[in-house]
């Protein structure tokens, strides 16, 4: 059986055992073992001579890049996922049932993601993104509290919104590809589609990207689209925050990446990089200045997501093998960090009884363990070195200076307004006098440490195999 | 006669436009959802004479799901909610409805240029289905950010649906037609209809999403 097929078939089958087994603490080990192993079938796909594309499924070095990120967030977050449920039950905010069907969902999520990001039929990559999307609303919803049936709504209607827009740029690409490729699936596989692309009428083209960039724009969060982000990070639980945040965006961004080498393989049609800047850019200000008033955490840390998303897709509308490389490298470093802050930001909330950032003091004295998890969470996000995080938004702004210096100008004030931000808030986390419950709470650190180690490890050295491999993939990008 | 299946076509994607217009303008829940239903009839019309002219036969089952499904089961279910809820007299709207027209026509006007423009090479029936089902989406979008209730925005988000589904009918060979507007239609009953509404009822009492709107996350 070829990895691909495992990598489809081991979330789609645990999904269907899970929504029959009850007893979350089986369910979530389950859960666990089944992202795990879809983990290290990633990894044999990308150990092993890749198989040939078909008019369904292709793996080149861009997805893999992305196959492997997903799958072992998904893996990780179901290992913190398995603490997290347990307090909930207990504090009965959530009930064995609801349980069952959110281990269900969780791998119906990663089940669509894992096909988006395989997927060479622009159809397929759609139904997919629609997948995931779906179930993620669901899950967004879980608590069913005033605030999460809200946020819910609120996601399920920007995200079908944004979905239907992207469903009318893919029949638009198709309409473009009809005359040259013919009648039926040929012209929906990019494969075939990025050959022959030179020969597609430029117009269409350009009118479908804009629905493209607007559709899946829109679940990358993209200002001004981001309306539903930040609602649906702090009101679903925690592990999906991490997941909407480490991964979901990234599906959506592997998608617009996609569409922009199509575009790019006909000189006729409008450069899409400006576009993608101008949106990067806008985010990235945006959800600097939207990071000072917040008294949420998870909202904190969601607008944080905005900002970074922004910075990725600033650095891929700047094109070339540098800026390509500083994208994809930010965009591996912004999951793991980020999903690593969630990580921590779900136990504190848990122990803390409350999510309002007010509430959360002295984290040091009270908490040791998870203060300190955050604490270096949040330098890395904020762009501190040693840590990966920097290493990329360094190339970035290097990159950008090389080339459009007005535009580097715009960059680091961004940078410059979310750094200020995060430490402002990260001190009133750490130190004072503690607030509310300081009993201990049981918290897995090991998906924590994991992902800084990492971060870390890719700050001070990043291995010769992994710069190649990324150059490959930014060369992919063009 | 030669031009008599193209004119058909047209008539049936124009009939699309003007629903969507009717249904812009109706101030009460159970007229619009009526409304709604013809919408999906004349959708399962245009999607049947495509099937006809391109002599593609699994486009009728496209058809026949935006019949029973579109037309019959959403409208039946949604028209059974606002009863018990009461609320089948009225829906409020944010902005005006001849503003909301007018806008609307701003709409259709700059869906038919763009796409007369930009798809000069295409295929002349794809070409003008392609305006009008743009048209179609446009208004969808228009409707879901003029109302306030919850029911007529998943109104909107469904006609804006069948605009798409008229796109990819359109879209001569399209594969995968069938299996997106059955993905679409399914996951939108269970969504909508399932979980949502009832939810929201069960607790709010109401579905005006104008009730929910008192919460801002950051605010409290």
């Amino acid at each position: 059986m070829t990895a691909i097929a495992l990598i489809l078939l081991i979330p789609i089958l645990a999904a269907a055992v899970l929504a029959l087994l009850p007893g979350y603490r089986l369910s979530a080990t389950l859960n666990m073992g089944a992202s795990g192993l879809t983990f290290l079938a990633a990894l044999a796909l990308l150990l092993l001579p890749r198989p040939a594309p078909t008019s369904f499924f292709l793996v080149d070095d861009l997805n893999i890049v992305f196959i492997v990120l997903n799958t072992l967030v998904g893996f990780t977050a179901a290992t913190f996922s398995a603490s997290y449920i347990g307090h909930e039950i207990e504090t009965g905010r959530l009930t064995p049932l609801t349980l069952r069907f959110y281990h269900a969902m969780y791998q119906v999520m990663m089940f669509g993601m894992n096909m988006a990001l395989l997927s060479d039929n622009i159809g397929l990559m759609w139904v997919s993104v629609e997948l995931a999307t779906l179930s993620t609303v669901l899950m967004v919803g879980l608590y069913r509290t005033h605030e999460a049936l809200e946020a819910a709504w609120k996601y399920f209607i920007l995200g079908s919104v944004g979905i239907a827009l992207a469903l009318f740029g893919t029949i638009l690409v198709y309409m473009a590809a009809q005359p040259v490729l013919g009648e039926g699936t040929p012209a929906m596989v990019w494969t075939k589609l990025i050959t022959r692309a030179a020969d597609f009428d430029p117009g269409m083209l350009n009118l479908a990207f804009v629905f493209l960039l607007l559709g899946y724009g829109t679940k990358v969060g993209l200002a001004p689209l981001h309306a539903w982000l930040p609602d649906a990070h702090a009101e679903g639980p925690t592990p999906i925050s991490a997941v909407l945040s480490g991964l979901l965006l990234n599906v959506a961004l592997y998608a617009v990446l996609r569409f922009k080498m199509l575009m790019a393989a006909n000189p006729a049609t409008i450069p899409v990089g400006p576009l993608m800047v101008a949106m990067g850019l806008a985010s990235l200000i945006f959800a600097g200045l939207m990071l000072y008033r917040r008294r949420d955490i998870k909202r904190l840390f969601a607008y944080s997501s905005i900002e970074h998303m922004g910075i990725i897709v600033f650095a891929f509308g700047m094109g070339g093998p540098l800026a390509n490389f500083a994208g994809l490298l930010h965009m591996v470093m912004h999951s793991l960090t980020k999903s690593a802050i969630f990580f921590s930001v779900g136990h504190i909330a848990q122990a803390k009884g409350s999510q309002r950032i007010a509430a959360i003091k002295g984290l040091t004295v009270s908490h040791p363990a998870l203060g300190w998890a955050l604490a270096l969470g949040v330098l890395a996000i904020a762009g501190l070195p040693p840590f990966g995080v920097f290493l990329s938004e360094f190339l970035v702004v290097t990159s950008t200076f090389a080339r459009q210096p007005v535009l580097a100008i715009g960059l680091v004030l961004g940078l410059l307004l979310a750094f200020g931000a995060l430490i402002l808030r990260l001190s009133g986390f750490l130190f004072g006098e503690p607030e509310g419950d300081v009993t201990p709470v049981r918290a897995s650190y090991l998906p924590i440490w994991l992902h800084m180690g990492l971060v870390f490890l890719a700050g001070v050295h990043l291995p010769g195999a992994i710069v190649v491999w990324f150059q490959a993939a930014a060369r992919l990008l063009g | 006669m030669t031009h008599l299946p193209l004119d058909i076509a047209h008539l049936l994607a124009g009939g699309l436009v003007l629903v969507s217009f009717l249904m812009i303008y109706q101030n009460r829940l159970s007229a619009l959802l009526d409304v709604f239903a013809f919408h999906a009839v004349v959708l399962s019309a245009s999607v049947a004479w495509q099937a006809q002219l391109q002599q593609a036969p699994d486009l009728y089952i496209t058809a026949a799901i935006a019949l029973i499904f579109k037309a019959g089961v959403i409208p039946s279910a949604l028209g059974r909610i606002v009863r018990n809820l009461g609320i089948h007299r009225e829906v409020e709207t944010v902005v005006g409805t001849g503003q909301t027209m007018l806008a609307g026509m701003g709409l259709v006007a700059l869906s038919i240029l763009l796409m007369m423009r930009i798809t000069a090479g295409a295929d002349p029936l794809a070409r003008e289905d392609l305006a009008f089902a743009l048209a179609v989406v446009l208004l969808g979008l228009l409707m879901m950010v003029t109302r306030r209730n919850a029911v007529s925005q998943v109104v909107g988000f469904m006609s804006l649906e069948n605009g798409l589904i008229l796109a990819a009918a359109g879209a001569k060979g399209m594969p995968l037609v069938v299996e997106i507007s059955v993905a679409f239609s399914i996951l939108i009953a269970f969504i909508v209809i399932g979980v949502f509404l009832f939810r929201i009822r069960e607790r709010f009492d109401t579905v005006d999403i104008a009730a929910m709107d008192d919460f801002r996350g950051d605010q409290k």
